[in-house]
């Protein structure tokens, strides 16, 4: 694990890390053999990630997510593509450096990505305002989704942000245009769509670029109405109730998939993305290969239908025909509970 | 109030309201104490100052459509409570609480209906029902008359009043915003008429989707209308707000409606633009 931030929950992982570090360097200085004693501490150390990445809660995963050493959009973007070019600007008010765009090719195949963006530093959040896009960004995205479907390319975007940004300029503009916009635009392209929830999938901001053919999601990130922090504050009159919000909203990858809003949970390395961005943007890769296969396989009517429907059937009521989701694809009670 | 056709139970809730501690209201905007009698037939709009009241689905769909014009539909869909989300109560207690406040399942009244002879597929949104938030029978009721105008050919009218997505059916309640949005998309496509009209307030989750989507959108006056909430904006910027900031006449200044309609006028300015987009015949003109 990179060292130098990390979570609470990461703390005992880390100090036996560091001590298994100071062994090697100590035997190595004083020329002892320490195998034996290394060989008990890795295996502890195995145990340990096991135990405590496999039970992780719904806020621990919250906070994985928003790992301050998480692979961002264009941390994938070097590792699962190739030829990238960057493009800038929504022809309109500014370029939005919160939300990215640009030309690629996947296994040489032309496809055009977009995708929220935080900074690595604080000079460099401040730019890209934490990832959270402005309507000048969500209008850039749509830019070049009309972009690629003029030109018959896929559309990838990778979902990771706190949600649009709530400032006096966004809404000016009309943040909330801008993504309604989006959503019937994204229904309507002719070319294959995917996203990839990486992150932080939070609010309209999250979804203003994520109406597509498939929707995957990264084993540790979420998606969501509100933060968990917005809901525990509305609802609990108390932000500080974030782990009982996200726990009540159901927020994980699991969740996700049992309420029918994800197609397919990409798994992370043991240690969470940031463990290992490698591992991670070939699982990335992978999914993406399979499931763009199948939707590029498919007639754009088709495309067109099948991705209405997707949506069509999404949430759960009922009525005098009966209950949607029906009997036979029940949304598992608890499920969350039971895990945790 | 009883020209449409609805069933007993509604009617029921609908006297409950008549019961003599509802006989007065406080305008919020002069203070003026007004007679509720009165003020429904004023398409509840205060006689001194002009504020337009928050309006019960019921009572927009009298302000907007032919007497006796209206059918309703879908009134029986109500909510499962997909996530049994409880915060510092259930949700499915708030749920009945409002059910039992409101005598409908939901926060959207839809059906068919004519304004000023013209068949539109209407839903009416209702504050009233948990601030109007779209849940999982919003969204699917809201698609469905959607659907009803692809099917029928007509023009789609949708009256918005929301503080956004709800947030006790989580993610199922932002996929509204998409499932919506991609039936719009698909109206467009058959080149069916779609025209939004925004009250007070409209907000979050359902700006973000079809209070956003119409060929044409209305608003009404002073209308809270935006995005975000103030609160949070003025968290995040750490600074006041503008005075008129997210008011109809704000949205209207930075080009996001079409027009600030007062709810006298409303049928007639939302019918004159039905006609026009469907090529039928002009009204009269108005003296
Ligand atoms: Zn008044």
């Amino acid at each position: 694990m990179p060292k130098g931030v990390y979570l609470d929950f990461e703390r005992p992982i880390v100090e036996l890390e560091e001590e298994i570090e100071d062994m090697e360097r100590l035997a190595d200085k004083a020329g002892m053999d320490v195998s034996a004693e290394l060989a008990t501490l890795q295996a502890k150390l195995a145990r340990l990630k096991e135990e405590i990445f496999t039970h992780l809660t719904p806020i621990q995963r919250v906070q994985l997510a928003r790992h301050p050493r998480r692979p961002y959009p264009l941390d994938f973007v070097e590792r699962c593509f190739t030829d990238w070019l960057e493009i800038h600007g929504d022809r309109a008010y500014a370029d939005d450096h919160a939300m990215i765009a640009g030309l690629a090719r996947f296994d040489g195949q032309p496809v055009a990505i977009i995708g929220q963006q935080k900074g690595r530093d604080t000079k460099e959040n401040l730019r890209r305002n934490f990832g959270m896009p402005h309507p000048e960004g969500y209008r850039k995205a749509m830019r070049l989704m009309k972009t690629a479907e003029k030109f018959g390319h896929p559309v990838i975007a990778f979902i990771d942000t706190p949600g649009a940004y709530p400032g006096i300029g966004a809404e000016e503009r009309g943040q909330a245009e801008a993504i309604a916009h989006n959503l019937r635009e994204m229904a309507g392209l002719r070319v294959p769509t995917l996203s990839v929830v990486t992150g932080e999938g939070a609010s309209g901001g999250a979804l203003g670029i994520g109406v597509t053919d498939r929707i995957l999601i990264l084993e540790n990130a979420f998606y969501s109405v509100i933060s968990p922090e917005g809901c525990a504050a509305i609802l609990w009159k108390d932000g500080e109730k974030r782990e009982l919000a996200a726990r009540a909203m159901k927020i994980t990858a699991e969740d996700l998939e049992h309420l029918g809003v994800v197609d397919e949970i990409i798994p992370e390395p043991l240690g969470g993305a940031h463990a290992d961005y490698a591992s991670t943007a070939r699982a990335i890769a992978e999914a993406i290969r399979r499931h763009l296969g199948e939707i590029s396989a498919w007639s754009v009517d088709d495309r067109i239908r099948r991705r209405r429907e997707k949506y069509r059937t999404m949430g759960a009521w009922k009525g005098p025909e009966g209950a949607h989701p029906g009997p036979r694809d029940p949304v598992p009670a608890g499920e969350a509970d039971r895990r945790s | 109030m009883t020209w449409f056709k609805r069933d007993r139970k509604k009617i029921e809730t609908t006297e409950k309201k008549e019961i003599p501690g509802d006989l007065w209201q406080k305008c919020p905007s002069c203070g003026d104490i007004l007679y509720r009698k009165e003020l429904a037939q004023r398409a509840w709009i205060c006689s001194k100052c002009g504020h337009h009241f928050r309006v019960a689905a019921d009572d927009y769909l009298e302000i907007l459509l032919d007497a006796g014009s209206f059918e309703e539909f879908d009134a029986e869909l109500e909510s499962v409570d997909a996530l049994e989300f409880v915060d510092t109560r259930p949700y499915r207690e708030r749920l009945d609480q409002y059910r039992e406040r409101t005598g409908r399942n939901d926060a959207v009244l839809c059906g068919i209906g004519s304004v000023d002879g013209v068949e539109v597929s209407i839903a009416v949104m209702d504050f009233n029902f948990m601030g109007g938030s779209m849940g999982s029978v919003v969204g699917e009721k809201v698609a469905r008359a959607i659907e009803r105008a692809l099917s029928r050919e007509i023009p789609l009218v949708v009256v918005s009043a929301s503080g956004g997505a709800r947030m006790q059916e989580g993610v199922l309640s932002l996929m509204q915003m998409a499932k919506t949005s991609t039936l719009l998309s698909a109206l467009d496509r058959q080149g069916l008429p779609f025209v939004a009209v925004n009250t007070d307030p409209t907000t979050g989750g359902v700006t973000a989707s079809y209070a956003m989507l119409g060929d044409v959108i209305y608003a009404e006056p002073r209308a809270q209308i935006g995005f975000a909430g103030p609160r949070v904006i003025k968290q995040t910027i750490g600074q006041d707000l503008p005075d008129e900031f997210q008011t109809a006449e704000f949205v209207l200044e930075h080009g996001f409606v079409d027009a600030v309609v007062p709810r006298m006028r409303l049928k007639r300015v939302v019918s004159r633009t039905l006609r026009w987009m469907l090529g039928r015949e002009a009204l009269p003109e108005e003296p």
